[in-house]
């Protein structure tokens, strides 16, 4: 699942990456036109829009392609970087870019692309460029307070507006289109140039824009990855038969005096429900987290015994299944409940006089295994709490 | 050989939209530009005046949290790239050569000077709103940023708002 950055690719090779990304994105500026000046100030005066035909293209393809790769379960959407919102450096630093937009002609990126095919004013940006970078470092105790001012942390457009990400999606990409309508009609007035579209384009224009909605519709329509997923498990759920890895408290207690290091026992309850009560060395995964990329090391590994528990015999099983999907570990699920697994090894009534052989030997089992677990518990206290793998956020922006 | 046109702007368009989609998948973030300029000009200054840098608490925390300086920056790299693509471009479309693009009535130091004003009020601002047109604008569509989108709006609306006073730099 993506982004595959830091789990997949190093951070080493990821400076690889960023050449070859940065290939792919100087060529294109490049072919686009990016390269001239004229052709980027024109979005200005209303005589060549290829600016925003370009950016809003990109953008509105980026974003449906995010969308899908999300809705597909491949691309971790919590995990990709978000540029913070500041929102008076945002807009301040916003408007101080548009003066030099019309200024120099550039932006960073289309300068550093004019400059790469010799291009003289392309150069002269570059180098304006580090120069106003520079009197921001040196200026920055002055400018501190706006810098960091109303930071909202990264808040996502469709939140702002109070609706969902696929509406906001819809809204965007028809505004692109209405915008390339518009501007359309403008430079053809700006350069007194008769409208002439041949027929081939009209049939390529409008299959692409109805590709784009189509596919929102598409992601809007069908059930996300998980969701399917949880429809399969529920599937499972009524076919499978769970005897043969369903164990017994007293099978897990033994597990836990002789083997404690080669299990992990999952609690897949609710954090509250885990401070509450949990078994000896259990950890806490509650289910709706299972695919957390912190827990793929337990759920895809075959030195350890997993055996999962709730309270519910059903959410146990569920999570024995999720688990199943998630990774290849050998998984098992207590039988009982956790209330009943504390109950069976606290509450211990001796037997009496003319309790059977068998009771004597369970009752001496339980005794010896409830003890043998507190000792245990107590002497590696330090060393058995999880190490809590950091899924680390990932940092972007300019 | 005659200059080979520019691509067709949507096409290119869905084309660097792959690219930037491609790279989020791959490593979780957008493209940028401006920061690489950062990255490199904070070295420059550290290496200059050591004794300043360390006094300076803003150079102090950037180079400790990026420890390994521009050689070890992921825009830095991204940018090396944006200029091998953009050369290899111009190369193919046969638009490779020293020159100078103004409006017609403009002298060649007026579009000199004016490119470096111009490149510093847009350095400046970049760092100010955390991003330019490509980090916080595009990057920032794709992910659906609301600081992304505004500064896309503020950069816009200010470029629009100024562009009649300008307008001898680029118009007849």
């Amino acid at each position: 699942m993506g982004p595959l950055v830091p789990f997949i690719i190093s951070n080493e090779f990821n400076l690889i990456i960023a050449l070859i990304s940065g290939i792919g994105f100087g060529f294109v500026l490049e072919q686009a036109g990016f390269s001239s000046t004229k052709k980027l100030v024109g979005l200005f005066y209303g005589y060549d829009f290829t600016v925003l035909k370009v950016f809003f293209t990109a953008g509105v393809t980026a974003m449906i392609g995010v969308l899908l790769l999300s809705h597909w379960g491949i691309l971790d959407i919590s995990l990709i970087y978000v540029n913070p919102t500041f929102l008076w450096s945002s807009l301040a630093g916003g408007a101080i870019m548009g003066v030099g937009f019309i200024i120099g002609g550039f932006c960073p990126g289309t300068g550093i692309c004019a400059a790469a095919i010799g291009k003289v004013d392309g150069m002269a940006f570059v180098a304006g460029s580090a120069l106003g970078v520079f009197a921001f470092i040196e200026g920055y105790p002055l400018l501190e307070k706006i810098y960091l001012d109303e930071a909202w942390g990264p808040v996502l457009m469709n939140d702002m507006l109070g609706m969902s990400r696929i509406i906001f999606a819809f809204i965007l990409t028809a505004i692109a289109i209405a915008a390339f309508y518009l501007t359309w009609l403008i430079e053809n007035r700006v350069n007194k140039t008769q409208p002439k579209f041949s027929k081939e384009k009209i049939v390529i224009y409008s299959s692409s824009v109805g590709l784009a909605f189509l596919i929102l519709v598409l992601i809007a329509m069908m059930p996300d990855s998980k969701s399917r997923m949880a429809k399969h498990i529920d599937k499972e759920l009524k076919q499978k038969d769970f005897t043969s890895v369903e164990v017994q408290p007293d099978k897990l207690a033994s597990e836990i005096v002789s083997n404690y290091y080669k299990i992990n026992i999952i609690d897949v309850r609710s954090q509250e429900a885990f401070k509450l009560y949990h078994l000896p060395f259990a950890i806490n995964i509650p289910i709706e987290k299972m695919d957390d990329r912190e827990w793929g090391k337990i759920m895809d590994q075959k030195h350890k015994v997993n055996y999962f528990y709730a309270d519910d015999r059903i959410v146990a099983r569920k999570a024995y299944l999720w688990a199943g999907h998630i990774g290849k570990a050998d998984n098992y699920i207590l039988s009982e409940s956790s209330a009943n697994f504390n109950k069976t090894f606290s509450d211990l009534v001796t037997p009496t006089q003319d309790a059977s052989k068998k009771e004597i030997n369970i009752y001496n089992f339980r005794q010896k295994a409830a003890s043998d677990m507190a000792k245990l518990v107590d002497a590696l206290k330090n060393s058995t709490q999880p190490v809590v793998a950091k899924t680390s956020k990932i940092k972007g922006g300019c | 050989m005659n200059k080979i046109k520019y691509m067709n702007p949507y096409l290119a368009g869905f084309l660097l939209g792959l690219v930037l989609l491609g790279t989020i998948y791959v490593t979780g973030r957008g493209l940028g530009a401006s920061g690489a300029v950062k990255s490199v000009v904070l070295s420059t200054i550290e290496n200059i005046a050591p004794q300043h840098s360390a006094n300076t608490p803003f150079i102090k925390t950037y180079s400790e949290e990026h420890p390994g300086g521009p050689f070890k920056d992921w825009l830095v790299f991204e940018v090396i790239g944006l200029v091998i693509g953009a050369f290899f471009s111009g190369v193919i479309s046969n638009r490779v050569g020293i020159k100078l693009d103004k409006g017609p009535q403009i002298t060649n130091w007026t579009r000199v000077i004016a490119a470096i004003i111009g490149g510093a009020f847009f350095g400046f601002g970049a760092q100010l709103g955390r991003g330019c047109t490509s980090g916080a604008a595009l990057s920032g569509m794709a992910v659906m940023s609301f600081g992304g989108i505004i500064t896309m709006f503020a950069i816009f609306g200010s470029g629009y708002a100024v562009a009649y006073i300008f307008r001898k730099l680029w118009l007849n």
